[in-house]
This record gives C-alpha cells, sequence and structure tokens, in this order.
C-alpha cells in the first residue's frame, strides 16, 4: 500500500502549483501510469480521496491514462506492445528488449477553474461607505 | 474559465533526486550497492548472514537493514559480522525510500567500503517504484513460494539484474520446480542472471560469492552494465 505516499507526493506537487495561482482551484489532475508501474489504480484513487477530503482538493478529479508498455528489440530493433508481461520480440524472438514506455508515474498536467475577474464594482461600493 | 497547466513531472522525482545523490556518493568510491527484495521470510538475512560469514573477514561490507517493526534482522546481520550495519525501521511503512537511506548513510566511509547491501522490506510491490541509488536490484524467492511469483509480480522482476533462487534444500517437499519458476522469470526478464542456493545447506553459494566478487571487480574497473530496465 505505497499508494497512500504516491498520493501524498501528487497532492504536495499540485499545491505548490495550485499556490502560485490564488483565487483558482483544481479541477482535474492528469495522471500517465505505466502498466508497469506497480501502481494499483484503486488503492491510488482510494487514498487520493482519503488525504484530500475536507481541503481544498476534496472536489479535485484524478483522470487516470494507463501507458501500455512498449519495447524495443536490442537485437533487430523492432519496437512492440507487450501484451501479458511476455517481453520477447516477436520478429526475432530475442529475449533481450529495453522497454521504452510502461513505467511511467507522471503528472501530465492539472487543469485549473478560474473563478473569473475579481468583481471591482463591490470595492467602490466598500470605498463610498468610507 | 479553465486552464490546462502542463506539468510532465514525475511523482517520485524527489526520491530519484535523492537516490541519484546516493549513486553520486557510491560512484565516486566505485563502490558496489545491491538492493535486496523479496517476499517476508524468502531468506534475505540469511543470505547477508551467510554472505558475511564468508567475506567479512576480506571485505569491508556495510549493510542497511529495513525492518517495518524491529531491529532483529540488523542485530542478525551484526552477529555475523557486518562492518558497518545501519539498521532503519519504517513503521508500518512497507517500503525504504531513498530519502530514509541517505538518512543512515551519512558516516559510512565509502573509501573504506567495498560492498553496500540493502535489505529492503519483505514486499514484492511497493519497493519496486522508490530508486535508493543501487546498482541493481537482486530479487529472492524461495522454494517454498508458486513458482508462479515472476509472473505475478513482473514490475519487480523485471527491474532485478538478478534472481536468487533460496532454500533448494526444500525442493520436492511441494510442487515448485526450479525449471519453472526460471522460465517464468525469464519470460518477465530475458538477461536475468540466476542462482540456486540454500543459505542452509551451503549449496550454490561458491557461484553467488563468485559472482559478487565478479560485480565488485566491474564496478572498481568502471564495466558494470546497467539492466535495461533497471529503474
Ligand atoms: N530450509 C531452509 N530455510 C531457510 C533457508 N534460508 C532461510 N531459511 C529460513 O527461512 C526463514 C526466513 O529467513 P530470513 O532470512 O529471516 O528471511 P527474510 O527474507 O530476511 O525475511 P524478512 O526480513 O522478514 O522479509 C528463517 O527461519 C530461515 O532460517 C534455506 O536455504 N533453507
Ligand atoms: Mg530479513
Ligand atoms: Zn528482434
Amino acid at each position: 500500500m505505497h499508494e497512500l505516499s504516491i498520493a501524498q507526493s501528487i497532492v504536495d506537487t499540485v499545491l505548490a502549483v495550485a499556490a502560485e495561482r490564488p483565487g483558482s482551484s483544481v479541477a482535474t489532475i492528469h495522471l500517465k501510469i505505466g502498466a508497469l508501474s506497480d501502481i494499483a489504480r484503486d488503492a491510488l484513487e482510494f487514498g487520493f480521496e482519503a488525504i484530500t477530503r475536507g481541503t481544498e482538493l476534496e472536489e479535485t478529479l484524478l483522470e487516470i491514462e494507463i501507458v501500455p508498455i512498449i519495447a524495443c528489440c536490442e537485437r533487430c530493433h523492432t519496437e512492440f506492445e507487450i501484451h501479458e508481461y511476455s517481453f520477447q520480440c516477436p520478429d526475432c524472438g530475442s529475449r533481450d528488449v529495453a522497454m521504452t514506455q510502461g513505467a511511467e508515474l507522471d503528472i501530465d498536467s492539472i487543469t485549473l477553474t478560474d473563478p473569473g475577474p475579481t468583481p471591482i464594482c463591490n470595492r467602490e461600493s466598500t470605498h463610498t461607505h468610507d | 474559465m479553465t486552464e490546462q497547466i502542463p506539468l510532465q513531472k514525475k511523482v517520485l522525482s524527489e526520491n530519484d533526486r535523492l537516490a541519484a545523490e546516493i549513486r553520486g556518493r557510491l560512484d565516486a568510491h566505485k563502490v558496489l550497492a545491491l538492493n535486496l527484495v523479496s517476499s517476508p521470510g524468502s531468506g534475505k538475512t540469511s543470505l547477508l548472514e551467510r554472505t558475511l560469514a564468508e567475506l567479512g573477514s576480506k571485505l569491508n561490507i556495510a549493510v542497511v537493514a529495513g525492518d517495518v517493526q524491529t531491529e532483529n534482522d540488523a542485530n542478525r546481520i551484526s552477529r555475523a559480522g557486518g562492518t558497518v550495519v545501519k539498521p532503519i525501521i519504517t513503521n508500518g511503512k512497507c517500503h525504504l525510500d531513498a530519502r530514509m537511506v541517505l538518512d543512515v548513510l551519512g558516516d559510512i566511509d565509502f573509501a573504506a567500503t567495498n560492498l553496500l547491501v540493502i535489505e529492503n522490506v519483505g514486499n514484492l510491490v511497493c519497493p519496486s517504484s522508490y530508486d535508493l541509488g543501487e546498482d541493481m536490484k537482486v530479487v529472492l524467492i524461495s522454494t517454498t513460494e508458486g513458482d508462479d511469483k515472476p509472473l505475478k509480480y513482473p514490475g519487480m522482476f523485471r527491474r532485478s539484474s538478478a534472481m536468487v533462487v533460496n532454500k533448494i534444500d526444500l525442493l520436492g517437499l511441494s510442487d515448485f520446480e526450479l525449471a519453472r519458476v526460471k522460465e517464468n522469470a525469464l519470460q518477465i526478464n530475458g538477461t536475468l542472471i540466476i542462482h540456486e542456493l540454500s543459505c542452509r545447506t551451503g549449496q550454490g553459494l561458491d557461484r553467488w560469492y563468485a559472482w559478487l566478487s565478479d560485480m565488485m571487480a566491474a564496478k572498481k574497473s568502471g564495466k558494470l552494465v546497467q539492466h535495461v530496465d533497471s529503474r
């Protein structure tokens, strides 16, 4: 269950970015998670929900894209997708292959919602009451 | 009004930064570092005890012993003759991270160290995400487990450079088959180095010691080859 630590790292990173945009709120966090990243999606979603409850990220959506495993043969340089964890070149049969993707654990982007320009009329009305 | 901000940031970038710091210190003195991983009870501490008894008088071996709750493993390793033994108690956490390791490496004199072995917490999932600055992960599996373990934990077996099949003295007592575990492991990781041994009887340990010496020599001469997907 290291997904809780992972969720905490995600929250810390996102809050640091959001802090640079006062007044905005984080609508969505877009994650890229490799099929061989050893992250359990359910556990991550559960952990994220648990640690953001009652915080400014309570309403934030986690959007998770699972990245398939792609490998490249070191012998004949064929690129292929790995199915059922069989790390073998479909062309020449070599097992000397290197992953080119599928181990990601990345925050790809975040979507911020801006409440719009600050209502100037309110400020003016305060002034008249002075 | 919404705005999408691209980040393209690794969630574990801070861990990776600290791991690079550890790696830098080890590389400066050409110290080989292993990260030992397995399910609970496969024999990580036993293999360390054996290795220290055999090589501990000739080499300076530093050990970081991760444990969820106790210092029992660290104590066993100290008794076996570890030159420097640093316990880490994770307080329930299921893995070591680079921060924890860096914190205990502080006063180790790497100029006078030949080998660093990190015994990770017994767990085949969580430790695989955390780079500790090691040269290679060595995954242990014992013959009292299922021989389909590599297929169940492909991430860890893919990131490992070597696999130790321990407790071969118990072969035949269950339906565990050596040929099958090797085939399953090679399907995940075709360039995996495989050792078969028993920490109880000592069978197969000579080859393990010889391999360790080869890896240390390779590190010293700058010829150690990184396994393709080790991180
Ligand atoms: N029969 C037999 N038993 C072994 C062998 N190696 C280790 N054991 C036993 O297996 C048990 C667990 O070994 P440990 O070395 O503590 O395993 P570990 O991987 O360090 O365990 P954790 O740190 O708890 O994850 C102990 O009772 C050992 O005596 C072996 O080769 N054969
Ligand atoms: Mg142990
Ligand atoms: Zn090929």
